[in-house]
């Protein structure tokens, strides 16, 4: 079989024992996760908004996508009010969705297969919404790693702006397959 | 302090002017040099062809010619790598090794074990620096633009000693002529692509005058600006250094 | 898209040269990236300290690499995930059929995946009549012009944005004339949006596979990947073994050098960890060997197992900035692409660790500190001695070597070079006999060499 003849060739090949480096990663030394996130969202090509709360979010989405109609808020909302909407996911304008931790370094926001509600959502919709508390900030993906290692069991991803292509003579093209843009809400009190 | 002077086969035979302004340059700082008349190649043209199993001769020549020397200077970047890196001889390792260590290229030696500190030299014209690969990545003579570390150069410290001296600023300070040994005829196309990118780079920041720590990185780019004619005078750095 | 009858490197890129306008606009576009990824690299303090934590791991996975994979197999068989082992490209090939001829697949989505490519799956698929569309836009536009891609993370750089408006009128019927990035973006948006709608199976490749939980790491800017995958039933991942990485704490050492080393990003857009095949869906991993463990056991090569495929020493070479990346006639192009080659193939590829000029600075730009361009010289040496090099050249080095090793014969036929050079300078200078002459002036012959003037100034 080739499981083992491919196994019992790396026994045969493989060098001598090395080491696993005692120390991965780095701590980060940002002074100011937000001010360091708000810069790495701009610079993924998508835009934040720092709010104190969730209450105003609805109508400052409103704002910035206006006229859009297929509007799922699946934070606020539960799944159930927008059943015609998910039924057809291709026709999904936009998506709101909530962040678990976001890393300030490059403004990868991740979430869990339970925060997409669906794993297709997040990709399939025109535009996504997504809403991360301050407090679940963290500098870097080492401790981004630290804190999900435990949270991983099925799915889960990093999202860092909207999806984008420079396949076409390296110039910058927002909304290749995915969302043509996002949206990001940074919700605490001291923002 | 016994210093052997080592000429690198070609710069012996195409251009002995590098090789009496190093020997000049050396004898100046009132060190006193030597050139063993046993010496050719180090057995580079062969190596970086694939050939260096027949590299034992010139090995053995080596070992022979530069045994017992406390420092052994040359001034070609890319020979002293191949030294440091295949110098070696199952008949007399442990003198292989001994060499191994001691052989310098002549911006190192001048900045690590003279060290170096002035130049009573003036030399009054836009340089521009070639910095041949084998010396700047390979021995370290200045940090590469790859690699996040602190900037340093041996070689231009060592210009910016020259009076008068102006360094043209390069777009692209460390990217490779094209000369590659071999390589110079074998991707015949590629090579002097890449040389006439060099001397684009040069001439856009109106540099008269190119200069370098290998002569062969050099002798292909004058090859390419004597065909076309422009006007930049080529010179090893050794020249400059020595005001020759 | 296969490489039966190529042109050695060397013919090849001299034929790519011949549009200089070209040569440079593709030398610029590339070395922007490297630009961009200069900056990236240096706005982190600790990089050379991230190279050197990822190159120790991936050392340390080569050396239990056996025990890793059967972790991440266990794990992954425990999520639900069913492995599958494929000794060469055939095998690989032959399993995903086996999927997809039992799930009755006609179309397929694809994303990128340089293994698939290696393995050319997509031949071996189409000659089924299975319909496979590569997502990824830069994959998308070189399939529809049927040929294979340039380059490992930026597959149609060697393409003009006029020609893909061509490419796509032809295809997916865009206005005549019409080069807008923006506006041909679009249009395949839409193209693919139908075929993520309507496939049966998604395939993708896999950045980084995780032993201790059995999941995968799959990254995109585009999105495609996660689109098809979700929206289709099936979802099969394939893998050379050398994906695998111990610790879910390592790809926070390897995210933040991938993207970075890539593009410049400072992580790609998206990020996605498959660890379970979503409800009612069937997920599979195919590990592939093709000529891996064979590399492995060579000493000299073994670490270019370490590549995650960034593409950096592609962007940094300056010989492939000027060759383009069909010359190297292998689906994985440029320095890496000359290392790993060999390996499959001496005979074919005994031409590409000589396509280099040995800078080194795909080493220095390597995220996983690979000793590149000290591979190739070794390549060399190998290639040489099993016989891979033209008699002709080898005769020339015999003769070299001679002269070379003997200071009487040395100066004997230096003096007889210089000479000849004086006498005969058109016979040197013939472009045929001498490529050197071609657009390069021989060196002026002085009176006296070196050891000559030397003897005559010190006396004896
Ligand atoms: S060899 Fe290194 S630089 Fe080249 S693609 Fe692989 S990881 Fe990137």
């Amino acid at each position: 079989m080739s499981r083992e003849k491919i196994l019992e060739a790396i026994k045969k090949n493989k060098p001598a024992p090395k080491e696993l480096p005692e120390v991965i990663g780095f701590a980060s030394t940002y002074t100011n996760l937000t001010i360091t996130f708000a810069e790495s969202i701009r610079k993924a090509g998508g835009e934040l908004i720092t709010v104190q709360d969730m209450t105003s979010i609805p109508a400052r989405i409103r704002q910035a996508l206006p006229g859009m109609q297929r509007i799922a808020d699946l934070v606020n909302e539960s799944p159930d009010t927008y059943r015609h909407l998910l039924n057809d996911p291709a026709s999904l304008e936009v998506v709101v969705l909530k962040g678990r931790l976001a890393v300030a370094e490059n403004g990868a926001i991740w979430l869990h297969e339970s925060d997409c509600v669906n794993r297709v959502y997040p990709f399939i919709t025109q535009h996504l919404v997504l809403i991360v508390e301050q407090h679940t900030l963290v500098g870097n993906m080492h401790e981004a790693y630290v804190i999900m290692g435990n949270m991983m069991n099925s799915y889960g991803v990093f999202i860092a702006g909207p999806s984008k292509t420079a396949d076409i003579e390296q110039s910058l093209v927002i909304g290749a397959h995915g969302a043509r843009s996002l949206l990001v809400f940074l919700v605490g009190p001291g923002v | 302090m016994r210093v052997a002077l080592f000429v690198p086969c070609y710069v012996d035979q195409f251009y002995p002017k590098v090789a009496i302004a190093t020997l000049k340059l050396l004898q100046r700082l009132g060190l006193e040099v030597e050139f063993p008349a046993g010496q050719t190649c180090c057995g580079q043209p062969m190596a970086n062809g694939g050939f260096e199993h027949y590299t034992a001769g010139c090995n053995s020549n080596f070992i022979k010619s530069f045994s017992g020397y406390d420092h052994i200077v040359c001034p070609s970047g890319s020979c002293v790598l191949h030294l440091k890196d295949h110098l070696h001889d199952e008949k007399q390792e442990a003198e292989a090794d001994r060499i191994r260590s001691r052989v310098y290229e002549l911006c190192e030696f001048l900045t690590d074990i003279v060290d170096l500190q002035s130049l009573d030299v003036s030399f009054p014209h836009k340089v521009a620096l070639h910095q041949g690969c084998h010396g700047q990545r390979g021995l370290q003579l200045s940090a590469s633009s790859e690699r996040v570390v602190p900037f340093f150069s041996k070689p231009l410290r060592l210009l910016q000693m020259v009076h008068g001296l102006e360094l043209a600023p390069l777009d692209r300070p460390d990217e490779c002529c094209g000369f590659g040994g071999t390589f110079c005829v074998s991707e015949e196309a590629v090579s002097s692509a890449m040389g006439l990118s060099r001397i684009a780079d040069y001439q856009q920041h109106e540099a008269t005058v190119l200069t370098g720590t290998d002569m062969s990185c050099l002798m292909h780019q004058e090859g390419l600006i004597r065909r076309k004619q422009l006007p930049i005078k080529v010179m090893h750095i050794a020249e400059i250094l020595s005001g020759s | 898209m296969t490489y039966n009858h190529h042109k050695d490197h060397s013919a090849a890129a001299a034929e790519f040269l011949v549009n200089k306008e070209r040569v440079q606009w593709h030398d610029d576009a590339l070395w922007f990236v490297r630009s961009k990824r200069d900056k990236a690299a240096f706005a982190l303090p600790e990089w050379e300290g991230l190279r050197t934590q990822a190159s120790a791991i991936k050392d340390h996975t080569l050396s239990c690499l056996d025990e890793y994979l059967q972790q991440f197999e266990q794990n992954a068989a425990r999520n639900g995930i069913h492995i599958h082992w494929a000794l060469d490209a055939q095998e690989h090939n032959d399993i995903v059929y086996s999927i997809l001829a039992r799930h009755g697949a006609r179309k397929i989505v694809k994303s990128k995946s340089m293994l698939t490519e290696e393995c050319h799956l997509n031949d071996h698929l189409e000659q089924k009549g299975i319909e496979v569309v590569d997502t990824d836009l830069g994959e998308r536009i070189v399939q529809l012009n049927d040929e294979p891609p340039s380059h490992i993370v930026l597959p149609a750089i060697h393409i003009k944005k006029e020609e893909v408006g061509a490419i796509f009128h032809k295809h997916l019927g865009t206005e005549a004339g019409a080069s807008d990035p923006q506006y041909l973006t679009n249009a395949a948006r839409e193209h693919l949006r139908q075929k993520f709608l309507t496939a049966d199976i998604a395939i993708t490749g896999v950045n980084f596979a995780v032993a201790e939980t059995g999941s995968i790491v799959v990254c995109t800017n585009e999105g495609n990947a996660d689109l098809g995958v979700h929206l289709a039933k099936v979802h099969i991942a394939c893998m050379g073994i050398e994906k695998i990485i111990p610790r879910t704490e390592h790809l926070g050492v390897f995210l933040r050098l991938l993207a970075r080393s890539a593009t410049g990003q400072a992580i790609t857009t998206y990020s996605s960890h498959f660890q379970r095949p979503a409800a009612g869906s069937e997920m599979h991993v195919v590990i592939v060997d093709n000529g891996r463990t064979t590399q492995l056991g060579r000493e000299a090569f073994r670490n270019s197992l370490k590549c995650i495929r960034c593409g950096a020493c592609l962007n940094t070479c300056p010989v492939y900035r000027r060759s383009g990346g069909h010359s190297y006639h292998n689906a994985v192009a440029g320095p890496i692409g000359a290392i790993l080659a060999p390996n499959l193939d001496m005979k074919k590829n005994a031409d590409l660790p000589f396509a280099s000029t040995l800078c080194g600075s795909c080493t220095d730009v390597c995220p996983v500190k690979i000793d590149i361009h000290d591979q190739l010289y070794q390549w060399r040496q190998v290639l040489v001695q099993e016989g891979y090099v033209a008699t002709g050249k080898k005769a020339g080095m015999k003769v070299m070597a001679a002269i070379l090793s003997s200071p009487g014969r040395f100066s004997m036929a230096g003096k007889l070079a210089r000479k000849m050079l004086k006498w005969f300078p058109r016979l040197a200078m013939n472009g045929k006999l001498n490529p050197w002459g071609r657009q390069r002036e021989l060196p002026e012959v002085p009176a006296e060499s070196f050891r000559e003037w030397y003897k005559r100034e010190h006396g004896k």
